[in-house]
């Protein structure tokens, strides 16, 4: 029995519009039937770009977000349907670490009205003299030293500030720690100092981890398993070292491939799968898989009209690909191009890049565009359209 | 002789009743035709402050600024106002972190585009669309004649940062200088965006000097690289020497400190100790010392100078380089 778990969770904005009545005119589908496990003491990474939904489901775990569907096991209790009364106790087990350090500290307090706040709340500790204590002990275990209790969040530094959001975690003593970009908004110097603090108190306190971030590389650092999510649901799970070493979504392979590393040798060898165009809007997902308009490797039959299920292909790696298997062997074609052509070739030079391409022995033979439908729905800026709980003029 | 040539480029801020502020203090390097030139550093090691000194764009008031940068023979921190103007979009052009914010949101794309046509190519009317209309196709935006009546808030994060570039290069500038062109946007469009400069780089000859934060963008784009640490350079290699021989203890730990997608799990990052803002003054010493693990006292005993410690060309202001331990002579 994992100690969290999600099951077929739907996180749905209504999107509304007019002056007096609230009509609703659509949906934004943030999360759209998402389940997981996360074991106990284990990190799961939660990858994806701006849009996919990932915060939302960080969120909903909390029931920071309403749950429109799906349930959220904790321990054995379903936090989806539980009352906001018993969810407040529920919440000292499942804490938070935010993305920004600055604009989630109230600059107002010092640190030690912000640590003791949810420790009064919690009813942890006797009196303020033995908070005071507690938050000592957990101040050194983040590496602060103990005089920064009587200091305000401006005077620190952006890696100290991520401390301090990390020790208002620890202070309630939670099972979980559900860490929304953690390190994104620091320098990578300091990036490292937080990246090793997490996975030392992951190991001293025996925390559990869901960690969303949208870069690859720290996600796999710190992540026993991975989960890639695109636009609201899961494309791709699987081990940490078996998703790096073999990625079987074409999403998960594009995303791998753009990731940049710091070695020159491996730039120059290594091939990228470019993508076309832009995420579609999560307001208005593509019918069947949600990925056939980007992707490469789109077949006539299923992918359009069928939304493929999250299935293990063994050793815990599971995929939502109608062609993985295919993929693989080789017996699909690639339909959409993934070199250079991806980015520069329109409509209008299609035909120029066929040309060009003729003598290029890299893409295969059905360079011929499909076209692209609704690629790029006009208005989409996935990133906003998450957010968009008031009507986005869609 | 290099198209662009940097010599000891420095910016202070000034304000009354404050301290002044050293953002770049003493930056030189060059920008040869058709090259890529990447500044690399963390926040605050004012690689921004470069570029905006190099296009003129910082304010006249409450700056000084010192060195020389000579743009094909001119010096650009010395030329007057009007003949910069000439010369931004059309001999020098720069791509911005933001796309949104640098976008007027008021004002469709295509005029923004064919303003720069209008001044620099005295194109007019249809003749100017037309062409706009081929730029934002050259930059892979579909359907260009209907995104150029459109405002900048209907395009995607992407399409709006290939629209500036689609400007950027209108007047097929010399020198592009792109700052954190794809910080904002998400990796697998960045791959994109890379992939595009790249491609213009090669075609057009334009020399792009690259700004950015993150090494994995300046191993895969940079011919030479400089990395700037408060406000000077520390080092300066071409790419594969500087990854593969990272010298100066901060580029170094850099390197280090970084999770690489492809390096064996399960080790624990080697962090740089403390943050920029333990700093020194460059003119006491070197501003890394408090953070770094070769310091000496020697390292306090003025700004270190540049030196060449380990191959021509590649250059390492330290006292106490990082040099591996089998080539020191026994």
């Amino acid at each position: 029995m994992s100690l969290l778990e999600l099951d077929g969770v739907k996180v749905h904005f209504p999107v509304k519009k007019g002056l007096f009545f609230d009509r609703t005119v659509g949906h934004v589908y943030a999360v759209d039937g998402v389940s997981l496990s996360v074991e106990a003491g284990q990190t799961y990474g939660l990858v994806g770009e701006s849009g996919c939904g990932k915060t939302t489901l960080g969120r909903a775990v909390l029931r920071l977000n309403d749950i429109t569907d799906g349930a959220v096991v904790f321990d054995g209790t379903d936090l989806a349907k539980l009352p906001s009364e018993e969810m407040r106790s529920f919440r000292r087990r499942l804490q938070m670490v935010f993305q920004d350090p600055l604009g989630s500290l109230n600059p107002r307090q010092n640190i030690e009205s912000i640590l003791s706040e949810g420790m009064a709340a919690h009813n942890i500790g006797k009196d303020q003299a033995e908070r005071r204590e507690k938050i000592k002990e957990i101040l050194a275990k983040v590496g602060l030293p103990s005089n920064a209790m009587s200091r305000y969040p401006h005077e620190f530094s952006g890696g100290q500030r991520q401390r301090i959001g990390i020790a208002r975690a620890l202070v309630l003593e939670p099972d979980v720690i559900i860490c929304d970009e953690p390190v994104s908004a620091l320098d990578v110097s300091v990036q490292a100092q937080v990246i090793n603090l997490l996975e030392e108190l992951q190991e001293s306190l025996g925390l559990t981890y869901l960690v969303i971030a949208h870069d690859l590389a720290v996600v796999r650092h710190i992540s026993d398993v991975i989960g890639v999510m695109y636009l609201g649901g899961l494309v791709e799970e699987a081990p940490s070292d078996a998703l790096y070493a073999g990625p079987r979504h074409p999403y998960t392979k594009a995303l791998m491939s753009a990731v940049p590393v710091p070695d020159p040798e491996v730039e120059d060898r290594r091939e990228r799968i470019l993508l076309h165009g832009d995420l579609p809007s999560p307001a208005n997902p593509p019918a069947g898989c949600r990925f056939h308009t980007r992707c490469p490797w789109v077949q006539e039959t299923k992918c359009a009209t069928e939304r493929p299920p999250l299935l293990d292909t063994g050793d815990g790696h599971k995929v939502a690909c109608h062609f993985t298997a295919e993929i693989e062997a080789g017996t699909v074609k690639q339909t959409l191009a993934t070199g250079i052509e991806a980015v520069v070739a329109t409509e209008a030079v299609a035909a120029e890049a066929v040309e060009v391409s003729e003598g290029d022995a890299e893409v295969p033979d059905a360079p011929a565009k499909t076209e692209e439908p609704a690629t790029v729905p006009a208005q989409a800026d996935a990133g906003e359209a998450e957010r968009a709980e008031e009507s986005p003029k869609a | 002789m290099a198209l662009l040539s940097v010599e000891e480029l420095s910016v202070t801020f000034t304000a009354r009743g404050r301290k002044d502020a050293t953002a770049v203090d003493g930056v030189s390097f060059d920008v040869d035709q058709g090259q890529v030139v990447g500044l690399v550093g963390e926040s605050g090691c004012g690689k921004s402050v470069t570029s905006l000194a190099l296009m003129g764009l910082l304010p006249r008031k409450g700056v000084r600024i010192g060195g020389r940068a000579e743009f094909d023979g001119q010096n650009l921190l010395g030329i007057s106002e009007r003949k910069l103007r000439d010369m931004r979009g059309s001999q020098l052009a720069m791509i911005f972190q933001d796309p949104l914010s640098s976008l007027n949101p008021v004002v469709p794309i295509g005029i923004q585009v064919t303003e720069i046509l209008q001044r620099h190519r005295g194109l007019k009317g249809e003749k100017a669309r037309k062409e706009a209309a081929s730029l934002l196709d050259r930059v892979g935006i579909p359907d260009p004649d209907r995104r150029l009546k459109e405002y900048p808030h209907q395009l995607s994060g992407g399409m709006r940062q290939r629209a500036l570039i689609a400007m950027a290069v209108a007047c097929a500038p010399r020198l592009l200088i792109a700052d954190e062109p794809t910080t904002a946007l998400d990796v697998t469009i960045q791959a994109q965006i890379l992939e595009l400069l790249k491609e213009l780089v090669d075609q057009e000859g334009t020399a792009l000097l690259m700004i950015t934060h993150d090494l994995g963008v300046v191993a895969g784009l940079c011919d030479e690289v400089n990395v700037l640490y408060a406000g000077r350079a520390v080092e300066s290699a071409g790419r594969r020497e500087l990854f593969a021989h990272p010298t100066h203890p901060y580029a170094h730990g850099l390197l280090g400190s970084i999770p690489r997608l492809d390096a064996p799990r399960g080790e624990p990052l080697n962090p740089i100790r403390g943050s920029i803002n333990d700093k020194i003054a460059w003119a006491d010493g070197c501003a890394f010392a408090p953070r770094c693990d070769h310091y000496t006292m020697e390292c306090l005993t003025g700004t270190p100078e540049l030196t060449e410690p380990r191959a021509a060309g590649h250059q390492v202001r330290c006292v106490n380089p990082v040099l591996p331990k089998a080539e020191v002579p026994a």
